[in-house]
Parts: structure tokens; sequence; C-alpha cells
């Protein structure tokens, strides 16, 4: 059933992502960053994915990991050495799934 | 206007470079929409959020508290905390897109995702000079190309998995392919020693830091990885060296 609050919601969250995507250029009122800071930014790329991905594969529940056996360390370790031989990252979402699968829906790692 | 940057060649470079990508992120916007729909939204609701929110963490977020009947400012609140690093990444953009009217940057904006920002500041490191119009062009067709692959096959996956809800076993955790997509684009970023000590010390950080609230581990990480790296790099050459040193 369709509920106005969840519809008024939804729209507020589309508009949060608006805003924080475009936060920085909405004024059109002149000023530039300082050089170390857009020095800075050139490292913040790499370092928004490594902090997305490292918990993702490292931690359950809040905790690192104490076990080998888990499926997201061999397929991510898989992953990586296949973009390292052969570039590519469908290769890489393909050979980190190929090993991913089969020992967490097999083994249940 | 939209006809001009579909033709323009970089737009199919933009498209081809999300184009693999997008399988890994497919995978999650599926696996999202299943998410919306097993927590009880009604399917207009999940159509709607699939489509116009375009921000999968922060639907991730959203989603229990609305369940719960937080209050809507509560829900709101938690969303930008989870955002909070496109704030960061729109300061990198400005000088990219103050070009264009505000409208046309509010779209540019709303459209690029970690992904778009993380291929479009890779292939242009420096924003296009104001006077250079073809550079410009280039740029603004590039950014199209990439979003038009990355919103599409996002909004694709959702509507997909809202449709296939009951048919999907969240436990088959197909939403990792999505993990892996940002393996290979941070593989293929790790191009210099200080950008791979920037990956490592953003990724300890993140799990150093994981226990605050709100995904606010990531702005930490960011935060360090930038510091440490300014501060190991080497100054630059134009400056005079101190104390004739070779």
């Amino acid at each position: 059933m369709t509920d106005g609050w969840t519809v008024l919601t939804i729209l507020g969250l589309a508009l949060v992502t608006v805003i924080t995507r475009c936060f920085f250029f909405i004024s059109s009122k002149p000023w530039t960053l300082p050089a170390w800071a857009q020095r800075g930014l050139h490292y913040a790329p790499i370092a928004a994915l490594a902090a997305v991905i490292v918990p993702e594969i490292m931690m359950t529940q809040g905790q690192l990991i104490t076990s080998w056996q888990d499926a997201r360390v061999f397929a991510a370790i898989a992953g990586m050495a296949w973009f390292f031989w052969r570039r590519g990252v469908l290769g890489t979402i393909l050979a980190g799934m190929a090993v991913y699968l089969p020992l967490h829906i097999g083994l249940g790692w | 206007m939209i006809a001009s940057l579909v033709r323009h060649p970089a737009f199919r470079v933009g498209v081809r470079d999300m184009a693999p990508v997008a399988v890994g992120t497919a995978a999650w916007g599926l696996m999202t929409g299943v998410a919306m729909v097993k927590s009880g939204m009604s399917l207009f609701e999940a159509v709607l959020m699939g489509v116009i929110v375009f921000a999968g963490s922060s639907q991730l977020a959203a989603l229990p508290l609305m369940i719960a009947g937080a209050p809507i400012w509560v829900t709101l609140a938690t969303a930008v905390c989870v955002n909070l690093r496109f704030v960061v990444f729109s300061a990198h953009l400005r000088p990219y897109f103050m070009h264009q009217p505000l409208w046309r940057r509010l779209v540019s904006g709303y459209f690029t995702a970690d992904l778009t920002y993380v291929m479009f500041t890779h292939r242009y490191p420096q924003p296009g000079p104001p006077e250079d119009a073809p550079t410009l062009r280039a740029q603004e067709a590039y950014l199209a190309g990439n979003c038009a692959m990355g919103w599409g096959s996002w909004v694709g996956s959702s509507l997909l998995g809202i449709a296939l809800a009951n048919a999907i076993p969240a436990y088959w955790g197909l939403g990792f392919a999505g993990i892996l997509a940002l393996l290979g684009i941070l593989s293929s970023l790790a191009s210099s020693r200080l950008r791979v000590v920037s990956a490592s010390v953003a990724g300890a950080a993140a799990v150093a830091a994981f226990a605050l609230p709100l995904k606010l581990n990531i702005l930490v990480a960011i935060a360090a990885a930038v510091a440490v790296c300014l501060m190991l790099e080497k100054p630059p050459a134009s400056l005079p060296k101190a104390g004739g040193e070779a």
C-alpha cells in the first residue's frame, strides 16, 4: 500500500542526492580551492573506493574477519590477479565471481 | 543539445568505459531492488525510489529507518551523512562544471555517482580551460555517456530486482559482484606509489573507524589518505630547494 509519507521521504532522498553531489557548485560565486587541497583531491577517488571496498571484504558484522575460510577474500585475490594479468574490469568481476559463488553457495564460506 | 552530446565521439568512450563495470553494479542494483521489495514497500514506492534516488548506499541506509517508521528528518539526515563523500567530490568537480548554467550543473552533479566521478577525473585530470570550447565539449560528452550507461544499468537492474524479488535469494550474495567491479576500478587507478599509499591508508582507516555511525568511516578514511599523501608528496619541482640539497 502506497503511503504519502513514504513517497515524501523518497522525494526527499532524491533531493539529498542532488544537494550532496552538487554541494560546491550550486553557488556561482567565484572562489577556488587552495592549491594544496586541489592536489590532495587527486588522491580522493582511489581513497574513496578503498574505503568502501576493504570493509566489505575484510569485515563481518563490524569485526575484522578471523577465519581464512571466507569466500570474499579468495574472490578478491582472484579478481585482482586477473586484473594484473589481463587488465579489464569485466574479467575481474567474472573471475572473482567464479571463485566466490562456489565457495559461498557450495561450501557456505 | 542532447543529440549533439550523444553524437560526439567522447560519448561513446564514456559508455565504453562504464560498460564492463556496469555488469558488477547491475548485480548490486538487482539486490537493492530485491531489498526494497522485501522491506515491504509498495510496488509504486519501490519503483519511484529505484528510478529517482540513484544512490545505492543511501537507499540501503534509509530502508530500515523507513520500515521502523523513523521521522522523515532522521531518514534524510542519515542519507546526507552517508552521502558526505559526494560533497568532497563536488569540490573536485567544481572547476569542470562552472562554465555551465545552474540547471546543467545540477543535472551533471545528480548523475555523477561514485564510479562516474572516478572515471571522469581519471580520464580528464585537469578541467578544460574556459576558452577551450572543444575540450569542454568533449568532457561534457564523455560525462554524459558515462552517466547514461551508469544510470541506465543501475535503474534497469533495480527494476529487474523489484520484478524478481521473490525469485532471487539474498544468500547467493550476487551483490558481491559490485564490490569486485569497484576492486577492478581501484586496481586500474593504482598507477603510482602514492596512489597505492592512498588506497592502503584509506582501507585501513575505514576498517579502524568502522564503528563510527552513518558510514562516516568512509569520510574519515578519505581525509586520512589525502593527508598522508600530501605529507609524503615531494615538494613541487618549481620551488627552489632549501640548503643546496642535491
